[in-house]
């Protein structure tokens, strides 16, 4: 039970992690009794847990994500979604809100090519492509706001522990900001200036996700740019 | 405009000293120079510079395997493409894909795939393409060295990074890391790419004749310098991400004092 590297720091793959019993987590493996990074990322010890939260990587889908993706066809029975993973998505019409039963109509009178929609996984189990659902609150057919991507793997940063970073983006820059676990970041603001700082904060949320003291410094950079958040909400309220 | 030297064949290939025509003694490397990241549109790239190689390599996935029937139901299917540029050689190499550089491409793919976690990925296709801009002998292990870089830098998960370099034979003596000049007219040549953790061996190729002793000893020069190099890979990934964090956090010191 030895740790070798050193916490928060940036590994190479096949870097030595740690020695022992520990619980493997995300990108890390073990040969014998020596545990490896599997990816460039930062190192991670919880507990007796070791992971490496990667720094680079596309979108792998899994059950329960919210995703946000583009429309690439329309078919009989259902679309297919580019959500930014390696498997194309298929929502079928039977997942979309509405009556039952056999529908006549062309489904592209709901969706067409282009399209943006925000919708969950379903079902995804490797041996086939995900499944895709937009039937749920605030699910379905983007038509305002701005669509940010950035890379997948930043969103945990994006998010924050316990959702830190998201909420104070929310409340400084007066957005609301919906984010998708495959990197498409979905943001509605008050003003286009509240969008355009908003987004600038994403972009180097994702550039500098490895960095200390990113969300004070993000905080800094949108307070110098004198948009209202917080403030302007009250006034409305 | 400065014209390249005409290739002709060197009287000798080492000096009374011991010293090469480049000026190297025999165990010693070209200088390596490494990059990560220099393409924008490739999900991971690395850029190599060893003596006067200059490779290019992009790498795109995992990303959904057309035509489909080449997917794999249980991994992703790893393809690898080495490829020399017309203007990379003394002489117009034909752009056509050569006997040659389909070897290289399998025997890269070959070596790069032993480390590559590819069964996280079932279904999908990761793409290498390896550019050779400028070549100098040794263009097979410089390529496998940045390749693996590339994967590591578009987040693949892998084992580890591989490390390549060659040895060879020349008047005589095994010498590290052969050049161009070397090479064509040395008497071996022996690429090698080894994985360091795992102590496998993922790429050997021999050209011309070695006795048992002299391949031994150009294995373990060999073996050396690809720890030499691994390092440098493990470095260059690194400083990526590192000199990011320097300027920001450095920024928020300033800010601070101001």
């Amino acid at each position: 039970m030895v740790i070798v590297a050193e916490p928060k720091q940036v590994v190479a793959p096949g870097e030595l992690l740690a020695e022992g019993d520990h619980q493997l987590g995300d990108n890390s493996f073990k040969v014998g009794t020596r545990i490896f990074s599997a990816c460039i990322g930062i190192f991670e010890v919880d507990g007796n847990r070791v992971t490496v939260v990667p720094l680079k990587g596309g979108y792998f889908p899994r059950v329960g994500d919210l995703v946000g993706g583009r429309i690439v066809d329309v078919g009989l029975s259902g679309w297919t979604v580019d959500i930014r993973a390696p498997y194309e998505a298929m929502l079928p019409a039977s997942e979309t809100p509405g009556p039952r039963g056999p529908r006549r109509r062309d489904l592209s009178e709901s969706f067409d090519v282009g399209d943006m929609v925000l919708s969950q996984v379903l079902a995804f189990d490797r041996t086939r492509d995900p499944l895709l659902t937009v039937k749920g609150p605030g699910l379905g057919k983007i038509s305002t706001g701005r669509v940010v991507e950035i890379s997948a793997a930043k969103i945990p940063r994006l998010i924050g522990r316990k959702g830190s970073m998201i909420s104070m983006l929310k409340r400084e820059t007066g957005c609301q900001i919906t984010v998708g676990q495959n990197g498409v970041v979905m943001l509605w603001g008050k003003s286009p200036e509240n969008e355009r700082v908003a987004v600038e904060a994403i972009y180097m949320v994702e550039r500098e996700a490895h960095t200390r003291g990113l969300t004070d410094r993000i905080r800094e950079m949108i307070a110098k740019s004198n948009v209202v958040g917080e403030v302007a909400r009250t006034q409305a309220a | 405009m400065e014209k390249l030297p005409e290739p002709k064949q060197p009287e000798k290939l080492i000096d009374d000293k011991g010293i090469r025509i480049d000026g190297r003694r025999l165990d010693q490397l070209r200088p390596i120079k490494l990059e990560v990241g220099i393409l924008d549109k490739a999900d991971g790239s690395a850029y190599i510079e060893q003596g006067k190689n200059k490779i290019l390599v992009g790498v795109y996935g995992p990303r959904e395997a057309h035509p489909k029937h080449i997917a794999l139901p249980d991994r992703a299917v790893l393809r690898c493409r080495y490829r020399m540029a017309p203007f990379s050689v003394d002489e117009r190499k034909n752009p056509a894909p050569s006997r040659r550089e389909m070897e290289l491409s399998k025997v890269i793919r070959e070596s790069l795939e032993s480390v590559v976690l590819t069964d996280l990925y079932p279904r999908t296709t990761i793409d290498v393409f390896i550019e050779v801009l400028q070549s100098d002998g040794g263009s097979r292990c410089a390529g496998i060295t940045a390749a693996s870089l590339a994967l590591a830098d578009a987040g693949i998960p892998m084992r580890e990074l591989v490390a390549a370099c060659a040895v060879g034979k020349i008047q005589g003596h095994m010498a590290l890391d052969l050049s161009d000049a070397e090479d064509k007219y040395g008497e071996a040549d022996l690429p090698v790419a080894w994985v360091p953790n795992a102590n496998l061996v993922t790429l050997l190729q021999m050209d011309g004749i070695l006795t048992t002793s002299e391949f031994e000893k150009g294995l373990t020069m060999a073996l050396d310098a690809c720890k030499t190099i691994h390092g440098m890979q493990q470095e260059a990934l690194k400083k990526k991400y590192l000199v990011i964090k320097e300027v920001a956090e450095e920024r928020e010191e300033t800010e601070v004092v101001a």
